[in-house]
């Protein structure tokens, strides 16, 4: 496929390795912080083409693993409603909330559909005038357009059996805590080219300036990322600490303007609990004032619910890049996809899913374009 | 999750801009995708879409320039030539 392909090269990405490997004269740490990258990573071996001296870690993002237990509850005593069509992406269903998931409740008679877009759900709304429509708004500043299109499609054809949960999470705000933490070891980030094709990259400047890192704006294909690492080396090689943009054939420097105003339009911004992370200032979507009658929490009343995280899962740890999934004495033995501790088991974006996958035995790369790596 | 991936608008379609529609092709499979946010896109563009929204259109001139950076990195490391930059 067009613009997909191409970026797939085995001799252009060994190419990249060879000029990543030129350019390093000491240890590094990078942190990817979409988890779209770091499944591209360890499908392709990657971090394998890499000199020794770069260690790749994996970040916090991965909306569906760091929804909060108590908002994955809420989602599963809404879509147990009798009344209630309870529309969510596949992602989220075998993920745990404190005693079960919203794959045990559809099977137990629960009315729950995934949707591929958050439109399908506004249309199943439309199809179902008695009955009450909840989608499980979850995702990044990429998808928030798109739930704010729902919304606004929702409102604008008077549908009053639709509403949403929202789980919204902003990527700045938490690549902002990583950093803050005394203990973070990360020297420069490749940045998520998803989110900054919506949100542009602008926010990032002060990041990069207050705290002194590389910010490289990345795409998802094998030659992109390696480009990215490449272009933060350089920055990190030669004492520099600024925002670059690898991904220009999506991203622009103010992102998209029509989808940041949708945005704007239709949510607010609030603090969030992340799950593995706590509590981050200013890290959430909410819906605005103007929309609250389309919040399933209001219209509802869900209950504010106080629950506790499995102790056996190190999920927190691999969200911040303390641990690999590996590192994990729970990891393919006692958490697997299957039967998952944690989110980041389940998603198909989550660390502990992508190494299980692909790095159960020893490293069998997905063959990059070419199959003779 | 942000999982978006490019396709070709074959067609467009829609009463307004807040409600335009494209069919878009993948390689093959066609499937539809809201064009409200990519008012500038046409048919034969290439857009990036994500849960059937487009994000964004796609450069083509931007699209090869990891490939003339790559020319130039080769180039540039060649026996007796400059450091790359």
């Amino acid at each position: 496929m067009k613009y997909l392909d191409e970026y797939r090269d085995a001799e252009a990405a060994r190419k990249f390795a060879r000029g990543i490997a030129r350019v390093t004269t000491r240890p590094w740490t990078i942190m990817e912080v979409c988890g779209g990258q770091t499944h591209a990573i360890v499908k392709f071996g990657i971090d394998e083409l890499l000199p020794r001296e770069i260690t790749l870690i994996h970040g916090p993002g991965c909306p569906v693993c760091v929804t909060p237990v108590e908002l994955i509850d809420k989602a599963l005593e809404l879509a147990a409603r009798p009344e209630v069509i309870f529309c969510s992406f596949g992602d989220m269903l075998r993920v745990p909330g404190s005693t079960t998931d919203l794959l045990a409740v559809k099977a137990a008679g629960g009315d729950v559909r995934i949707v591929y877009s958050p439109l399908d759900a506004v249309k199943t709304a439309e199809q179902n005038p008695h009955r009450e429509v909840v989608f499980f708004a979850v995702g990044f500043e990429t998808t928030a357009p798109a739930t704010a299109m729902a919304v606004h499609q929702a409102a604008r054809k008077g549908l009053r059996n639709f509403s949403m949960l929202v789980a919204h999470v902003l990527v700045p705000p938490a690549i902002e805590a990583l950093l803050g933490a005394p203990d973070c070891r990360v020297q420069g980030f490749l940045a998520a080219g998803h989110v900054c094709t919506v949100m542009g990259y602008e926010e990032y400047l002060p990041i990069a300036a207050k705290y002194s890192v590389p910010i490289v704006v990345t795409g998802f294909e094998p030659l992109d990322i390696l480009q990215g690492v490449l272009f933060c080396l350089r920055q990190l090689e030669g004492g520099r600490a600024e925002v670059q943009n690898q991904y220009t054939r999506s991203v622009r420097k103010e992102g998209n303007l029509p989808a940041r105003q949708l945005i704007r339009q239709v949510f607010r911004v609030v603090p969030r609990k992340w799950r593995g992370l706590g509590q981050i200032p200013q890290s959430g979507l909410r819906l605005s004032d103007a929309y609250r009658e389309l919040d399933a929490e209001l219209k509802f009343g869900v209950a504010e619910l106080r629950v506790e995280e499995s102790a056996e899962c190190l999920s927190g740890l691999v969200l911040q890049g303390k641990l690999k999934p590996t590192e994990c004495p729970a990891f393919g033995a006692r958490c697997t996809p299957e039967h998952p501790l944690g989110a980041t088991m389940v998603s198909s974006e989550g660390a502990c899913a992508a190494y299980y996958r692909y790095r159960r035995e020893p490293a069998q790369p997905a063959a990059i374009q070419g199959n003779d790596r | 999750m942000c999982l978006a991936i490019p396709g070709k608008i074959t067609s467009i379609s829609g009463e307004d801009e807040l409600m335009r529609i494209g069919k878009i092709d993948y390689g093959g499979i066609q499937k539809e995708a809201s064009l409200a946010c990519v008012p500038e896109a046409k048919v034969g563009d290439y857009v990036i879409v994500h849960a059937g929204f487009a994000i964004s259109r796609v450069d083509e001139e931007e699209a090869g320039k990891v490939f003339e950076y790559l020319r130039q990195m080769e180039e540039l490391s060649e026996p007796g030539s400059a450091a790359p930059p």
